[in-house]
């Protein structure tokens, strides 16, 4: 029997995550999530957790240090508009390509140990920026207040007096609210597409066979720290471009994005969604910072709303036992849930939606010819 | 006849054991040379330093008069040694398929090629021979299974396999039928016949004395890190050196 794992196709796959992507202000906003600021975040940690994946997921090799590419994709991008234009597009690019080679210089180091070490190595570059970014680097960083435009920046190529600091802009368009989530989302939908195809490249399984067998690998031809180091770079360039987002919808820089709690945020979200997989990450992302955002905000009094169909005693009750879970407890709920998946489901999300669907493909085979144990690596990538 | 592989007076010590002492082998283009011996005279030692795991203390190892001596696993690969390992050494988290495309990407591409924006679906000629050669160890059928959920002669036919499609010019197999069943050698020995015949060099290590006998050309006896003996099957065969050292004197 051959069973050959369906790929869905690639336009058709593209089109389907555009249209999602594009109509999240509609079906959003039953959730409560609608609204331009939270839209511009998932999508910017959606471009994030995407770029991360490529490296954590495919090849295996766990970052800590992914927040510094952040870091310094948005210090570019705000140096970009104080220095030549409050045009979002060189700030982009700038912001990717030293980001990128940023990455390459830690991953050059890093990608010399393996394992815990290259995490720790990792690890240890990001607080030296992040440190670095306080003390030495203040020039570059304005230290503790964080990097601002200012009235008095040169701007070079578009420096037309106006009151007031200026925005920034997209060819004249300006990047606030809905403007500046559909801009992320572009670059959210081009990150996809390019994580798309590289997880269906020779490229990308070579990356699959080094994370399952690295030593194998070697004595089959393949120079292995090259591939490595090319993932790094490009989840280097994600992130950067990440950092660069963040900038482009609110012009400014702090310290506080390349500390290690940024860079844990990532690997959570990709853990949680499901590693290695295409629209794991980006579950996770959804996840984490929906619960950031809107259970972070139910207090006492919007518990007692939800409540209030119940009778006082029980409503009582309830709010009591709930309360601890929502509003500043948001953590607790985040963090137990964290802790159930990895204990149960440790493919994250996407193996609880494989699950389900085998369980359900499986009832309609029983019927007519018994249940196929086929499981497939692409499975979970690409259906 | 030219030599294919031809070690020249290495040596290799771990602490205070000495593992290989002064070994010199030669073998020659399109036969299989067998390598028999006790256990821990330096076998897999030997292999090691062939593919680039180890670097020998002293001495070199020439492969078709290049010196691939402290070369990298990979250089040595892509020259044109592949080697099939005693525990099967596969990637069991990708397909079987897919675990037979690796090597065939690394044999058409190179150590590295930045391959990011092609679809695997479109590589249609390499999956064509990858399933030929899955054919060829009746694995064809479990193509899209995942390689984890094989048996372990299974997964051993793979990574010949595996090795097969790089079209090495030097095949190592270190121990091919160690551990299967009676029936399953049997099937080795046939592919291994079978690939004989299409003239590859190989140097095989076993145990199995049907095995060694069924197909090798040549047979080198190592004791104690060196060459005790060597010669066609039948010279072996009668050599009551070998017989003293290795079999302690019982009947081959």
């Amino acid at each position: 029997m051959m069973n050959k794992p369906k790929e869905m196709n690639e336009l058709l796959l593209i089109l389907i995550f555009s249209a999602v992507v594009l109509t999240m202000p509609i079906w959003l906003s039953p959730l409560g999530a609608a609204y331009p600021d939270l839209l511009q975040k998932f999508a910017i940690f959606g471009v994030f957790a995407i770029g991360y994946n490529i490296l954590f997921g495919l090849t295996g090799y766990l970052s800590f240090g992914h927040a510094a590419f952040l870091g310094v994709g948005s210090y570019t991008a705000v140096w970009s508009f104080k220095l030549l234009s409050m045009n979002v597009l060189p700030a982009v690019m700038f912001s990717v390509v030293l980001a990128g080679l940023f990455a390459a210089v830690i991953g050059f180091v890093s990608l010399r140990r393996s394992g815990i070490y290259f995490s720790i190595l990792t690890l240890a570059f990001a607080q030296m920026s992040y440190n670095l970014a306080y003390s030495v680097l203040t020039p570059i960083t304005n230290g503790e207040t964080g990097l601002q435009l200012a009235k008095e920046d040169p701007r070079i190529l578009d420096s037309a007096v106006v009151d007031g600091l200026p925005s920034t802009n997209f060819f004249g368009i300006e990047l606030q609210g809905f403007s500046g989530f559909y801009f992320c989302a572009a670059f959210l939908i081009l990150g996809f597409i390019i994580a798309l195809r590289i997880f269906r490249s020779p490229f990308g399984l070579k990356l699959r066979a080094i994370k399952t067998n690295q030593t194998r690998m070697r004595y089959t031809g393949f120079s292995t720290r090259p591939y490595l180091l090319t993932a790094f770079v490009i989840s280097g360039m994600y992130a950067g471009l990440a950092g660069a987002l963040m900038a482009c919808t609110d012009p400014l820089a702090g310290a506080e994005r390349m500390q290690w709690t940024a860079s844990g945020e990532v690997v959570l979200m990709t853990i949680l969604g499901g590693v290695g997989t295409l629209f794991g990450p980006l579950l996770g992302v959804g996840i984490i910072k929906y619960f950031e955002n809107i259970f972070s905000a139910i207090n006492e009094q919007a518990l007692h709303a939800i409540f209030d169909f119940l009778p006082t005693w029980l409503e009582e009750f309830m709010v009591l036992i709930t309360h601890p879970f929502v509003g500043e407890g948001w953590h607790l709920t985040l963090g137990l849930l964290f802790m159930l998946t990895v204990a149960f489901l440790p493919g994250g999300v996407m193996e609880g939606i494989d699950y389900i669907k085998k369980k359900m493909s499986s009832k309609d085979t029983d019927e007519t010819e018994g249940t196929s144990t086929t499981k497939t690596a692409e499975e979970g990538s690409s259906s | 006849m030219t030599a294919v592989l031809k070690v020249e007076g290495v040596n290799k010590s771990f602490g205070g054991l000495k593992a290989l002492n002064d070994l010199n082998l030669s073998v020659e283009e399109g036969t299989v040379h067998a390598i028999i011996g006790p256990n821990g005279a330096g076998k897999s030692t030997m292999l090691n330093v062939c593919i680039g795991q180890l670097v020998p203390d002293t001495g070199s190892v020439q492969f078709h008069g290049e010196n691939i001596t402290g070369k990298e696993p990979y250089q040595i690969n892509q020259a044109g040694i592949s080697r099939v390992f005693q525990t099967p050494a596969i990637f069991s988290e990708l397909t079987i398929l897919q675990n037979i495309m690796v090597p065939a990407l690394a044999h058409r591409d190179g150590n590295f090629k930045f391959n990011a924006f092609k679809a695997m679906g479109r590589e249609k000629e390499l999956e064509e021979e990858a399933m030929r050669y899955l054919e060829e160890v009746s694995l064809a059928d479990a193509a899209h299974d995942l390689a984890a959920s094989m048996s372990r002669g299974n997964k051993r036919r793979l990574e010949l396999a595996m090795c097969l499609i790089q079209h090495p010019r030097l095949l190592l197999l270190d121990e091919p039928t160690a551990g299967m069943a009676r029936h399953d050698t049997n099937r080795t020995i046939d592919t291994l016949k079978k690939i004989k015949e299409g003239g590859m060099t190989k140097v095989i290590i076993e145990h199995d004395m049907h095995v060694v006998f069924s197909v090798a050309d040549r047979i080198s006896v190592l004791a104690q890190g060196h060459i005790i003996a060597e010669g066609t099957p039948d010279e072996i065969r009668g050599n009551p050196k070998v017989q003293e050292a290795y079999l302690g004197g019982a009947e081959i």
